[in-house]
């Protein structure tokens, strides 16, 4: 009988190896998320000064996810502590990576003010329309009528507003040398390339950089695999029209 | 760096241009900030000397990122800083919660106004419980009250020194009467003095190619474990106690023979020491403390003061409703001598208010 050769999955260069596996539920989409930073930061060889902050959330869970220096913050704050790294260190490249509750809610007014002082750090927010690590609350991205933990018989508009369009609003705050994106887990091609350019964008030195990504929460959901797929690109797609809202790369790809 | 003194100089200023100017010849390398009443002058001057020293300067949205910006701005190994007061001491004390939970050498420079709430704009002493003891926390800060402009210049100085070397947040706190008033005092480049400064060094964005030459750097302040936590702070604790016996400072005078002895911090201080003198002149055995670091307490100190003086009574004077009181009694527990109060919430207290409560003592 033939030894079988263990098969090893491959990873990104700069994914951090004693960290692995990684700590998200199953059908999780930051792990996608996760796969295509690695990718980008192994192909632009910025590995070694790629600081990488994470929110408080579900997104913390990446903390010591890349063989790269990173720092946990507090809920909402990324968005600062990467503009004091980056105006202190301008030849690092800072990543933020948040949540929805993280960047739109109480981190809100941060994200606003940096993006209106085009402040040179990309920011990667992962939208999955609800509270993750706190059990499953209502999010400024839950969907009118999905229903959450604090939402039990689905979001009401009049009572709690729309969903936040971020990439939108960003979009209408940055100057033309921002780069701001919406990517969805379900077409890695085009969010690895989103978050290549938000990348570059911080390289070159042009300005604020934001890529939100839609995202899977089954856990939270209660969704089943093709539950979970399904609300993703039937429910969330729709509402959140995934493209490049504003690059300074060129036409933007819808 | 370039030297920003050639020689020693006098001058005659504000106490917020005396930080500034304080920070500037520390070497201090940028500064986040947000404006409030009284510590405005601060940005102000710090915005027209920066470029011409090279340093940096950012107007945050509000106090929450001025702070954390400072947090960022350390980690990368910069020797950067903060001013504030008040409402905006408040919302500080989150991003204050991650440079002690994570042992960041932040500076900020604290100007208390009038409190609770928007209080007033003023003074006060109102903000020692929240730069002692604020936030989700153990308390791990060293707390300077400075009394006099030239205190101003040599403990910010002496801040960023004391925050690079113990890696603990480090505080300097004054009031909107060393903000606003105008006195004279000597600027001076530190190594003039014989004071080295502390080289700041980065914690992350650190040199050498990773997985060849180190392993990556992950700072954390959240653990998943009751007993990781518990380790951590122990940890710091521990540290802390070791080394606050070489923080600590203090002033005390003519308390060899006191039967009463005024306890005050900051510009109360100077009011206590005026009475002292007025008090003595009239033949009246009363002496003085004052702790210079409020955190860590000089608890010992003033023990040795209470005992060796056999002092009848303590007289806390303060422009508090009694926080340094507060710190005073759990910082001195044990000594049985009684304790009389002047509270005067964010009032001015003057030798008068003290010398009239003296008697009513006697």
């Amino acid at each position: 009988m033939a030894m079988l050769e263990p098969v090893h999955p491959l990873t990104p260069k700069s994914w951090y190896l004693p960290s692995k596996p990684h700590k998200f539920c199953p059908g999780c989409g930051h792990g996608i998320v996760l796969k295509a930073l690695g990718e980008n930061i192994d192909e632009l060889g910025i590995q070694d000064k790629t600081i990488f902050g994470c929110d408080i959330g579900c997104s913390l869970l990446a903390w010591n996810f890349f063989a790269c220096d990173s720092t946990q913050t507090h809920h909402g704050r990324t968005t600062p502590v990467m503009v004091g790294i980056k105006r202190s260190r301008p030849e690092l490249i800072t990543v933020g990576y948040m949540g929805d509750g993280g960047g739109y809610s109480i981190g809100s007014q941060h994200l606003l003010n940096a993006a209106v002082r085009n402040e040179k750090v990309t920011l990667i927010l992962v939208n999955n329309t609800n509270y993750g690590m706190t059990g499953g609350q209502m999010a400024p991205t839950t969907l009118p009528g999905q229903k959450t933990e604090t939402s039990p018989y689905g979001r009401d508009p009049e009572q709690t507003g729309y969903p936040t369009k971020g990439p939108e609003f960003i979009a209408q705050l940055t100057p033309d040398s921002a780069y701001v994106a919406r990517a969805t887990v379900s077409k890695y091609n085009q969010l690895k390339r989103f978050i290549r350019n938000a990348l570059r964008n911080q390289i070159e030195g042009n300005g604020f950089s934001f890529v939100e990504v839609l995202s899977t929460c089954p856990t939270n959901w209660r969704t089943n695999a093709q539950q979970t797929w399904r609300f993703l690109e039937d429910e969330m797609e729709p509402y959140f029209p995934v493209g490049e809202l504003k690059s300074p790369f060129g036409k933007g790809d819808k | 760096m370039e030297k920003v003194f050639s020689e020693a100089k006098k001058a005659f200023m504000t106490g917020n241009e005396t930080a500034a100017w304080a920070a500037l010849a520390a070497g201090a390398e940028v500064m986040f900030g947000y404006p409030i009443t009284p510590q405005n002058e601060i940005m102000h001057y710090w915005t027209r000397m920066a470029p011409k020293y090279d340093r940096g300067f950012l107007q945050t949205e509000d106090e929450i990122s001025a702070g954390f910006t400072v947090c960022g701005s350390v980690q990368s190994g910069k020797k950067a800083f903060t001013a504030t007061a008040g409402p905006g001491n408040v919302l500080m004390q989150e991003p204050f919660g991650m440079a002690e939970g994570m042992r960041l050498p932040l500076l900020a420079i604290i100007q208390q106004r009038g409190g609770p709430s928007s209080g007033t704009v003023v003074y006060s002493q109102q903000e020692v419980t929240l730069t002692t003891f604020g936030g989700n926390g153990e308390g791990h800060r060293i707390v300077y009250s400075t009394a006099t402009h030239q205190e101003i210049y040599d403990y910010i100085i002496k801040g960023f020194n004391t925050a690079w070397t113990y890696r603990f947040p480090t505080f300097i706190l004054g009031d909107g009467y060393q903000a606003k008033m105008r006195e004279p005092l000597e600027l001076y480049s530190p190594e003039d003095k014989g004071i080295k400064m502390v080289e700041p060094y980065p914690l992350i964005g650190l040199p050498g190619h990773i997985g060849e030459d180190r392993e990556p750097k992950h700072l954390c302040n959240i653990y998943s474990l009751e007993e990781e936590l518990y380790e951590v702070v122990m940890k710091i604790s521990a540290e802390y106690e070791a080394i606050s016996p070489e923080l600590t400072e203090y002033q005390e005078r003519e308390c060899d023979d006191a039967e009463i002895i005024i306890v005050s911090h900051g510009v109360v201080s100077r009011a206590a020491d005026d009475a002292v003198t007025a008090l003595r002149a009239q033949g009246l055995k009363v002496g003085c403390f004052r702790p210079i670091t409020l955190r860590p307490f000089p608890a010992q100190e003033l023990k040795n003061c209470i005992q060796k003086s056999g002092a009848k009574k303590l007289l806390i004077a303060e422009s508090a409703y009694g926080q340094l009181f507060r710190l005073v009694r759990q910082e001195i527990y044990g000594e049985t001598v009684p304790m009389e109060t002047l509270f005067m919430p964010g009032v001015g207290i003057i030798d008068y208010d003290i010398m009239s409560k003296i008697k009513s003592m006697l």
